[in-house]
């Protein structure tokens, strides 16, 4: 096991620098003078741009350039938000866990549903039911979610007045920031409402980004199950007279999870990219929302390594869900 | 006396690759239903300035937010009913089909055929050059293809041709690993091994002996690529990275259209509907190609 994690690490590493290589390029592509572009004016004066030039180590050759990069991504500097003056990394530490918040209740809604549908949809293949799962996944694949999200808030909010129509809370409550997760500070904060308001605010958005992995994990979930129920073992559980609960949950849901996890590690990625545009639906305060203003405002520092840190994320993610399926599988362990 | 045996009907007997590809293809319901959709697309899309009623841009000031023609207050002459700025909805939707089967069909052939020829190298050089390109591929595939699309918009700028770009070499890394994937599984067949002995060049063995022996996944992956840039180029859109304002843009249309979905349904409505048709159209044309080409992908995702 040590040995396969040690292996899967070592790829990691030349994707890392690959990644790194990328958003250094990113930034030196953008057309126009390089130091007008990092300090975000026009017209700077020739002796403060030859200081410039000078202190940003623009003058030197491109490889020194890109070692000044790494060594400054190992002293953890990201560098500062021309718009904030902030460090880009403690905005992203601000707005990471509502991004998180908000993708694990996908998650979970996903999850659920999908798994649920799946299982059903394969225990009554053919059915009225399982044509139905089929198809509205199919649906949901092809949905474009920023339109989805947009139908929502027209149907629930604007006409129902059941959800609120964006944010993560009403401005009533004022919740001190202690995880970050405001299902959980609201709680913490023992103001009374403010839990089930937050939980409101998060539901429509969940849905929406949800949508895509429910599709995913609905479709997956009911293949896998067909392929399992086929095998011998299922039917030697039946022919032992298990109940029919059993058989299906026990000896079949367990085994055609393996993929079904694959599957859920492969959304992470999509979750991601499916929170920019979500975030900028509902105004959630995330990184997605973040990333898109940021390039509004052609905030250079921000988008440079706030794509940086998503990859990575990214990256990590796929390492975890990597291992994780090598624990869950042994003969995915063995291969080389 | 000898019997007389009618001759056998050898196109009974061995159907014509394309007659057995159609036999295939028309048992799947959705994918025909799939491609009479994209017909009217593209029939909509080559005769846009002839069928749409209107210049797409045209303004008629005095008939803003008009509701579709089937509800009160509705005009006939605006079948669909009118935007913000007064402009005729169906016109828009009709000029929009040329827009996004342009940004998909021009995204999908500039990472097609770069990602073939990427992946037949890949796969030729197994030693030093298929390993780094396969690497630099997997470094693309570890951002979203949204986000990355995003990235490259905005060091670039918005735009059609950005777009295209952008939605481009997001697709390249699945062309490459599926190519390489397939031509690897064919190198070691008897056919390639003749063909070497027989003298063929590199460039010979690799596009005329290998490659149409690899198109099957390449066609069912163009497709799905296909949907996914018109996803994607609306996504940029209505992100306000894509093609800007006031072209009639699926995408960028619902971007302008957020601020009336109190007042003005069919603003919100109508665009996107008419993305998500699109896009199921196009994939269940993929999923019919998928089975009528190539059973072995029947369950892979």
């Amino acid at each position: 096991m040590l040995s396969f994690i040690a292996r899967r690490l070592g790829l990691l590493i030349p994707t890392f620098f690959g990644v790194t290589l990328l958003t250094f390029a990113l930034i030196r592509m953008i057309p126009g003078d390089p130091v007008e572009v990092m300090m975000g004016e026009r017209r700077v004066d020739p002796v403060m741009h030859a200081e410039a030039m000078e202190r940003l180590g623009l003058n030197k050759p491109l490889y020194a350039q890109y070692l000044d990069y790494i060594g400054q991504l190992a002293q953890g500097d990201l560098g500062q938000s021309l718009r904030t003056r902030e460090s880009v990394w403690s905005e992203f530490l601000t707005l990471f866990p509502a991004t998180v918040e908000l993708a694990l209740a996908a998650l979970l809604f996903a999850g659920s549903l999908g798994l649920i549908a799946g299982v059903v949809a394969a225990l009554k293949r053919g059915s009225l039911f399982d044509h139905g799962v089929m198809g509205i996944s199919l649906a949901g694949y092809s949905m474009p979610i920023f339109w989805w999200g947009l139908l929502l808030i027209m149907f629930f909010s604007v006409w129902l007045g059941w959800t609120p129509v964006s944010g993560r809370i009403d401005l009533l409550y004022d919740i001190q920031p202690v995880t970050g997760f405001m299902l959980i500070d609201s709680l913490l904060s023992g103001e009374e409402g403010a839990f089930v308001d937050a939980l409101r605010h998060l539901i429509l958005p969940a849905i929406v980004l949800g949508t895509i992995p429910l599709a995913v994990i609905a479709r997956m979930t009911r293949s896998a199950m067909l392929e399992v129920l086929r095998e011998d073992y299922v039917r030697t559980a039946r022919a032992k007279g298990l109940s029919p609960a059993r058989v299906v949950f026990v000896h079949g849901l367990r085994n055609a999870l393996i993929p079904v996890l694959t599957v859920f590690g492969l959304q992470v990625g999509a979750l991601l990219a499916g929170a920019v545009l979500t975030e900028t639906i509902f105004s959630w305060p995330g990184i997605g929302k973040w990333l898109i203003e940021s390039i509004g405002a052609r905030d250079y520092p921000v988008v440079q390594n706030g794509i940086l840190l998503i990859a990575c994320l990214v990256i990590l993610v796929n390492f975890v869900v990597d291992i994780l399926y090598g624990l869950a599988n042994p003969r995915i362990r063995h291969q080389r | 006396m000898t019997a007389t045996t009618t001759p056998l009907d050898q196109a009974l007997l061995y159907p014509s690759p394309l007659k057995e590809f159609w036999q295939a293809f028309a048992h799947n319901k959705g994918a025909v239903a799939g491609m009479l959709f994209m017909v009217l697309l593209v029939f909509c899309a080559l005769f846009a300035p002839w069928l749409a009623p209107f210049d797409p841009s045209e303004q008629f000031r005095e008939f803003m937010l008009t509701p579709p023609a089937w509800l009160e207050g509705g005009q006939w002459q605006f079948l669909l009913g009118t935007d913000e700025l007064g402009r005729d909805l169906l016109s828009r939707l009709i000029h929009g089909a040329r827009l996004s089967l342009l940004i998909g069909l021009a995204s999908v052939v500039l990472s097609l055929l770069p990602g073939i020829l990427l992946g037949l190298i890949a796969g030729f050089f197994p030693r030093l050059l298929g390993p780094s390109i396969m690497r630099l591929m997997d470094i693309m595939l570890a951002l979203p293809s949204l986000l990355l699309a995003v990235a490259i918009v905005a060091i670039l700028g918005p735009g059609l041709i950005n777009t295209i770009f952008a939605i481009a070499i997001v697709s390249l890394p699945s062309y490459v690993r599926l190519t390489r994937a397939a031509v690897l599984g064919e190198l070691n067949r008897d056919y390639v091994t003749a063909a070497r002995l027989a003298g063929a060049s590199l460039p010979r063995l690799m596009l005329v002996t290998v490659l149409p022996n690899c198109m099957a996944p390449l066609i069912v992956q163009a497709t799905l690529s296909f949907s996914s840039a018109i996803l994607d180029a609306a996504a940029l859109g209505f992100l306000g990275l894509g093609v800007q304002p006031p072209t009639p843009e699926w995408g960028t249309m619902l971007a302008s259209a957020r601020d009336y979905i109190e007042r003005a349904w069919w603003v919100v409505t109508l665009p996107g509907l008419t993305i998500l048709l699109s896009v199921l159209a196009i994939n269940l044309m993929g999923d019919g190609l998928r089975d009528a080409l190539d059973p072995k992908l029947k369950n892979a995702v």
